[in-house]
């Protein structure tokens, strides 16, 4: 009886040693392609997300107004229209006009912002607050000084404006964070002055969001070609920290 | 007799010690009112002692004159002391050059050009830094807000811009700059430059006009921008950004420092009879 049973565990053992023998190559593989996976970092993943976003073909082309660098010795901005299928929700389309800005103009030289700088979100509040959401690259790379960071937010300010009429008024996050500052100058505490005329049309009836976001906003600059200094307006500042 | 004699006797030694008892309490009664008078003395004057360092919280700072808030009727009413800020320092070097050049330096050496051309107009210059260190924004602010009578000028080198010119920069419309000081009386830290930003501009034109002249392709106005450093300055700000670290050679830029001197003396000398307000001494204060 003993030896019976015996012989029947033993027989099992034997058997449970083969079918790991077999499963374990395949499980082999499978920590293999996990590890593949584990590489790619949250920010590269968001970067696949927001380039799918501006690669919808089922989105009308409009023509979008973005602002560069007009030259590369001051820090005058002029508008490039461009053909962009654009989303009607004005979250969006903030994403995708902002993509695009950053993706640069045909000339390096123009540049307003870094060209490893990446929008990780944007959040349209419903106050018409937007909410731009940076990788650090956009504070760490920008050149230092009060012209060039002012040109930086001047072109997104300014490029919102013109495409996205919701949006009144802009936050700049780095990486999820509110700083100080963009490069050791700009006041990023507060929030920035976007489309003033959306703000006060606000107060009054609201238009319909489908109808206004499918024609550009009125510009608040002038036409194409025209150089001219533009000065973002600061608005109370979020935050009140007192030393 | 003799017991009468022996009383006289046993009396005595108890009148000696009365005596002494009645000195010990004197002399402790004169020393008690003597310690007394001494400290009410010392306790009287520890709040005349302690008072400019509430007015003036920043006192620590050794060049800070103590006539300009101990005693604000001796003041000579108006602008008298122009608090220079060499921007960055320390760790924070600013805009850096592809030769090497960095704005943190450069502004140092830009400063005392400055400060030579004022003190010949007759201004006290104060610094917020003397050598490579790197104080905060609120410190360098705090400098300029405990002074009666100051004018803020923060020098820059940019990253970009035409090599040679030089741009000046005032604080972007900041929440109560319309209707001056809170009912109060109190400024907020965080937005300290709102009462003076109309102050602001009429310097910081003042100043880049006399820059256009010497510097061709500057502005011939000043700009509006939202600098971190002049939200907390109460007092008349302005930033003056010089292009630029990307020049070749440096001495390009250690050309420009008499003129840009030059230039911000003459321009706060131009804006010194705009600075006094009718019945308040010492300016705005």
């Amino acid at each position: 009886m003993s030896a019976r049973w015996i012989r029947l565990v033993l027989g099992g053992l034997f058997g449970a040693v083969i079918i790991a023998g077999l499963y374990f190559p395949i499980l082999k593989q499978r920590v293999k392609q996990t590890a593949k996976i584990q590489p790619q970092s949250e920010e590269q993943a968001r970067r696949e997300l927001t380039q799918s976003l501006t690669a919808n073909p089922t989105e009308a082309r409009v023509k979008a107004k973005l602002f560069w660098a007009a030259n590369a010795h001051d820090g005058s901005l002029a508008p490039v229209t461009i053909d962009l299928p654009l989303s009607s929700d004005p979250a969006l389309r903030a994403k995708q006009v902002l993509n695009t800005l950053l993706a640069g103009p045909a000339d390096p030289e123009l540049r307003t912002v870094p060209p490893d700088a990446v929008l990780l979100a944007f959040y349209l509040l419903p106050d018409g607050t937007g909410i731009a959401d940076f990788s650090e690259a956009m504070a760490s790379s920008i050149p230092s000084g009060i012209e060039s960071e002012q040109r930086a937010v001047d072109s997104i300010t300014h490029t919102l404006a013109a495409n996205v009429p919701q949006v009144t008024r802009l936050k700049i996050l780095i990486h999820g964070q509110e700083v100080e500052t963009l490069a050791g100058h700009l006041d990023l505490t507060g929030s920035f002055a976007v489309n003033p005329r959306a703000a006060q049309a606000a107060a009054a009836p609201q238009p319909d969001p489908l109808t206004s976001s499918s024609s550009p906003a009125p510009p608040l600059t002038p036409e194409s070609g025209s150089r001219q200094t533009y000065a973002a307006t600061r608005e109370q500042p979020t935050n009140s920290r007192k030393p | 007799m003799l017991l009468k004699v022996r009383n006289r006797d046993d009396k005595q030694p108890r009148s000696m010690a009365q005596n002494s008892f009645r000195y010990a309490c004197f002399a402790l009664f004169v020393m008690t009112a003597t310690f007394l008078a001494i400290s009410g003395q010392s306790s009287t004057q520890a709040p005349t002692d302690s008072a400019p360092a509430s007015v003036a919280p920043q006192s620590a700072n050794p060049q800070t004159p103590t006539a300009a808030y101990s005693d604000p009727q001796q003041v000579r009413p108006g602008l008298n002391i122009v608090v220079l800020d060499p921007a960055h320092g320390g760790t924070d070097t600013g805009a850096r050059g592809t030769g090497g050049i960095r704005e943190s330096e450069i502004v140092l050496q830009f400063v005392l050009h400055v400060r030579r051309a004022l003190e010949a107009q007759g201004f006290q210059v104060i610094q917020t830094r003397m050598a490579n260190e790197n104080p905060s924004f609120d410190d360098r602010s705090a400098m300029a807000n405990a002074q009666i009578g100051a004018v803020f000028v923060s020098l820059h080198v940019s990253s970009t811009g035409l090599p040679g010119t030089v741009r000046v920069y005032v604080n972007s419309d900041l929440p109560g700059s319309a209707g001056g000081r809170q009912t109060s009386g109190l400024i907020p830290w965080d937005r300290a430059q709102a009462p003076f930003l109309v102050l602001s501009h009429k310097l910081g034109d003042f100043v880049q006009g006399n820059l256009a002249v010497r510097f061709r392709g500057s502005p011939g106005t000043a700009q509006a921008s939202a600098i971190r450093q002049l939200r907390t300055t109460a007092a008349p700000a302005i930033a003056v950004e010089i292009s630029s670290v990307s020049v070749n050679d440096r001495a390009d830029l250690d050309r420009m420092a008499p003129g840009v001197a030059d230039a911000i003396a003459r321009g706060i000398t131009d804006f010194r009879p705009s600075y006094v307000v009718a019945g308040v001494p010492g300016g705005l204060r």
